[in-house]
């Protein structure tokens, strides 16, 4: 490593450090399926795509909400404890059909958020510790809501959305794909993901400038639990059952790695929407090419823990550079 | 907050700031009390001998990991990997014991020490966020502890008699994890408040960049605490192997969460600076009231108890922000 870095220029070794901050993690993602063409057999099939797709929806949808909180320089670690929420709410209700059910366990996702929302911007309790909080108590609160015990779901409409599609794109990918499109447009185009980004940028200044900074907090918590839950219904639409005891458990570190190996910097002021893909996509095909060379989940977990260095180690200063 | 009247502040202004800190200082411990009392009026069971021994030696574990935390949150930083260094500490310690005693607690001490050591290294001379590096050290710790029992399904069994009677036996009662997690308390304390390396812990915590303009060691002292707190979980989970007679692979997942509220309700801010063990002591010991007096009650399921302590973590830090913001005026 150092004599490459010694041979190169600092000039060009400065644009290479850029180069793989902006575009590494595509990068990464092209290798490793190249890697797969040539060395993994029977990876590309279309039966694999689609099943590594299914697959990464839930993660995708929680990471998206993640990255705008990160985006504000927050942090939301109650997301896996607000899907098995909504996963538990859903039998309750699902006499009154699928979509009113799915209705009512995003309302209490974003009720959750609401929560979350207040303690960070209303009282100022740091994202952390405020999240925290539900991250202890969501689980048993949805245990508590369900009964303790395994529900099978069997809604058609419900149990369609988890295992149809629509010329073979399975209909949970196709609502991933509109959501990432929404929080893309909604970052880029609107004025709230501006403000957003002003707001994780540097607060006081935003406070400073007459932005409604509390209101954009509170929306962007909201956000992040409404995809939470989205993710909780659409985990539980693949199960075929409601299971709060285990459904999303630990995903808030899956959904901060893909934001964070994404390139959007944990400091705040930026979210990259396709980043965040990119992070989760990336994730979800190494442990699937682990997983198909026979490497032990033992150390899948610590080639994700590797990578999560590397790229933060690449990404380390790029705020300081901005 | 921007109006704070710059004259001289009255009497009862600083009396009121003092009450603030105080009731920060040590509102874990005057809850703590209340909530003893009220347990033994309530519960004929609690106020017990062998009640009240046991949630302590339950809580000696926590306590010794809660000793490093409190270090690394008050340099302004978070140690994620702590549950699976707890792990590995235990498995380490089973695979050490066939060495007899040193080797049960050298092993898991030196492994764990290096852990902390890497993670400390990423943070203070590389720069990077001690979230993501110890969430990191989550992750990659956990698959060494699988990698270390054939993807967790061996329990390593400790084989050593002498390092089965320190974490079984004790004295006068006591047992010795909690006399060990006592010492540790203590020295921790005596090192915080007595010693050059505490004061600079709690300053670089206070201001990182005023604590490198007096000229303080900032890189080693963060480098340190990462260490002091692999040393804590390692050990805590060696005598925790010890208590249980054998290193399992599945345990300490959430600990760092135990941990992190035990500190944050024990007064000590999560952005640094301020802070001491005694209150995180009273942190560790509510959480573990809180929990016995839920048993208490028998008809109660477990969800309930989680439930209680995030409303508890949540009611505390409120309270707790409100406070530090009455002192900042």
């Amino acid at each position: 490593m150092t004599a490459g870095s010694v041979t190169l220029a600092l000039p060009a070794r400065r644009e290479l450090l850029a180069f793989l901050q902006r575009y590494g993690v595509y990068l990464a993602i092209v290798v490793l399926l190249l890697y797969n063409l040539f060395f993994t057999p029977n990876f590309f099939t279309l039966d694999t795509f689609r099943t590594q797709f299914v697959q990464v929806v839930p993660v995708l949808v929680v990471a998206l909400g993640m990255a705008l909180v990160i985006g504000t320089e927050g942090i939301d670690l109650s997301v896996g404890a607000v899907m098995a929420l909504a996963a538990a709410i859903i039998p309750l209700y699902i006499g009154y059909g699928a979509v009113p059910a799915a209705l009512i366990a995003i309302a209490a996702g974003a009720a959750i958020g609401l929560v979350n929302g207040s303690l960070v911007a209303l009282v100022g309790v740091q994202p952390i510790v405020a999240t925290l909080a539900f991250l202890v108590a969501g689980r048993g609160i949805a245990l508590l809501v369900a009964g303790e015990q395994l529900k099978s779901v069997t809604d058609p409409g419900l149990l369609a959305l988890g295992r149809q599609g629509v010329a073979g794109v399975p209909y949970s990918v196709l609502l991933a794909v509109v959501l990432v499109v929404l929080v893309a447009v909604l970052v880029r185009r609107t004025t709230f993901g501006k403000q957003l980004v002003a707001v994780g940028g540097n607060r006081r200044a935003a406070e400073l400038a007459g932005l409604p900074v509390t209101r954009i907090l509170l929306l962007t918590y909201v956000a992040a639990a409404v995809l939470a839950s989205i993710a909780g219904v659409v985990g539980t639409a693949r199960l075929g059952a409601s299971v709060p005891s285990t459904l999303g458990n630990l995903i808030e570190l899956s959904a901060i790695t893909a934001v964070v190996v994404g390139g959007t910097p944990l400091t705040g002021g930026q979210v990259r929407v396709l980043g965040t893909v990119a992070g989760a996509l990336l994730l979800q095909f190494i442990s699937a090419t682990l997983i198909r060379n026979n490497v032990p989940d033992a150390y899948s977990q610590i080639a994700q823990a590797v990578i999560i260095l590397v790229a933060v180690y690449i990404q380390r200063g790029r705020t300081a550079a901005r | 907050m921007t109006d704070a009247p710059a004259g001289p502040s009255t009497a009862a202004q600083l009396g009121r700031e003092r009450a603030a800190r105080l009731v920060q200082s040590f509102g874990a411990a005057i809850v703590l009390a209340v909530l003893v009392v009220v347990g033994s009026l309530a519960f004929p069971t609690f106020a017990t001998v062998g009640n009240l021994t046991n949630v302590l030696t339950q809580s000696s574990f926590l306590l010794i990991v809660a000793v490093g935390m409190t270090f690394v949150i008050l340099t302004g930083g978070i140690d994620l990997s702590v549950g699976s260094v707890f792990a590995l500490g235990g498995v380490l310690g089973a695979y050490g014991s066939t060495f007899g005693l040193p080797g049960g607690l050298l092993l898991p001490l030196a492994v764990c020490g290096l852990i902390g050591l890497v993670q400390g290294a990423l943070v203070a001379h590389a720069g990077m966020a001690p979230f993501i590096v110890t969430l990191a050290g989550l992750l990659g710790v956990r698959g060494l502890v699988l990698a270390a029992t054939d993807g967790g399904s061996a329990t390593p069994l400790i084989t050593d008699d002498a390092l089965i009677a320190l974490g079984q036996g004790g004295v006068a009662g006591f047992r010795w994890p909690l006399l060990i997690a006592v010492v540790a308390i203590a020295a921790g304390s005596l090192l915080l408040a007595r010693s050059r390396g505490g004061q600079a812990v709690l300053a670089v915590g206070g201001s990182e960049s005023a604590a490198t303009l007096m000229g303080l060691p900032v890189a080693r002292v963060k480098f340190g605490v990462y260490v002091l707190s692999g040393l804590c979980a390692g050990l805590a989970g060696a005598l925790n192997a010890a208590y249980s007679s054998s290193g399992v692979p599945t345990v300490g997942v959430g600990l760092e969460l135990s941990a992190i509220a035990a500190v944050v309700i024990g007064g000590t801010l999560l952005a640094g600076g301020r802070g001491n063990l005694i209150g995180t002591v009273a942190g560790v010991l509510l959480l573990s009231v809180i929990q016995n007096l839920i048993n208490q009650v028998g008809s109660l399921s477990s969800s309930v108890q989680s439930i209680v302590s995030g409303v508890f973590l949540a009611v505390v830090v409120v309270i707790q922000t409100v406070l530090s913001r009455t002192q900042r005026l």
